[in-house]
């Protein structure tokens, strides 16, 4: 019977191929680029999200531009400039994380992976230091938003020293275009996009911690090896695009005619 | 199967490139460059958002049919920012900053 033959084949071939080879897939490669192009796809909606919040900053970027150079000198290039390299050298760590599971090696997956973690926490811990920043100096948009407070502090010598140019310095070096009162206004059109942005990808950044807990829990429990290590691989996609989203923030939040 | 093991010195050499680019951002944004300030730090995040692509996650080693993929979230992202900001910029300054009286001749155009 062609049906007992078929059978037969199949049980042959169950014995021949991969545990972790789905039963809906004829080989581990197939299997995997399925999941490569399905991560790809999630990715995409993610990128037209942002894209969304991307949009919605060029747009007032280009109608209050001003505004947006003014308030861009509030955040700290120090802090920036930290977690832009913390945020790369995590990546790195991602990429090598993947490299350790293709070539079998458990514990360099595991060890890259708690490094990934470790740097993920430090990026968010500098958000923390920096939020706190803004929460203290009154820049948060809302009914105690005060783009005039930081100045004064400043020039009472508060310790808030990051962006503490002299008062006079931040009137002469450039010319001022917005009269205090439309400072106050519009400076929070460019703090709510920057709560936005940093916000939701901070909350991209947790995911990612406690995905990768998982995954990391995983290569512990010795369930990846060089033909199917497919969760290290799409969390590392994960990861990378989280870095790629910051590549952009980066220059856009922080570096907004920083030479004037 | 598509499982390239990139050396560890190329992922050392991508490193230190985004490294290096983001020293060059952040000195290009102190120069002033006029108009092409914000176009020069777009084409250096753009270049290094493309190495990421490229070789972190491994997209030169993927099938066509993946690169194909990744190609149509970069054209309908174009799409979401290009006809966005053509369509606000070409109307000219939507709102003026300059704080408008509110009074009855104001608000109804009596022309």
């Amino acid at each position: 019977m062609s049906n007992a033959v078929a059978q037969a084949d199949h049980g042959h071939a169950h014995a021949a191929h991969h545990p972790a080879l789905q039963h809906h897939f004829d080989t581990m490669s197939q299997q995997k680029e399925a999941a490569v192009i399905g991560m790809w796809l999630f990715l995409l909606t993610e990128i037209l999200f942002f894209g969304g919040l991307f949009v919605a900053y060029m747009i007032y970027r280009v109608w209050y531009f001003d505004a947006f150079a003014e308030a861009s000198r509030r955040l700290s290039l120090f802090w920036g400039g930290l977690n832009t390299a913390v945020l790369i050298g995590s990546s790195l760590t991602m990429a090598l994380a993947v490299r350790a599971a293709q070539t079998n090696n458990r514990k360099w997956t595991v060890n890259w992976l708690v490094l990934t973690m470790v740097l993920g926490c430090v990026f968010l811990g500098v958000k923390v230091i920096e939020y706190e920043d803004k929460f203290a100096n009154y820049e948060v948009p809302g009914a105690n938003y005060n783009w005039l407070y930081h100045e004064q502090h400043a020039a009472a010598g508060g310790e808030h020293g990051d962006a503490a140019v002299p008062p006079a310095a931040a009137e002469g070096h450039r010319q001022l275009s917005l009269t205090p009162q439309q400072l106050q206004n519009t400076t929070q059109i460019y703090f709510s996009l920057y709560f936005t942005m940093t916000g939701l990808h901070a909350l991209h950044m947790i995911i990612g911690v406690g995905l990768m807990s998982v995954i990391t829990w995983m290569a512990w429990k010795g369930r990846f090896d060089a033909q199917y290590y497919t969760p290290v691989e799409m969390s590392g996609l994960y990861w990378h695009f989280v870095d790629i989203v910051w590549i952009f923030l980066f220059p856009l939040l922080y570096l907004v005619e920083r030479h004037q | 199967m598509s499982d390239h093991v990139s050396p560890v010195g190329l992922y050392l050499t991508i490193f230190s490139a985004l490294m290096i680019l983001t020293g060059v951002t952040v000195a290009a944004a102190y120069l002033n460059l006029g108009l092409f300030n914000f176009p020069v730090a777009m084409v250096i995040a753009g270049f290094k958002a493309s190495l990421v692509v490229w070789y972190f996650m491994h997209v030169k080693y993927q099938s066509h049919l993946t690169k194909l993929t990744v190609a149509t979230g970069l054209f309908f992202l174009t799409i979401l920012l290009g006809m966005s900001l053509i369509d606000y910029v070409s109307r000219g300054p939507a709102f003026s900053v300059t704080p408008r009286p509110i009074n009855a001749d104001s608000v109804i155009d009596k022309r």
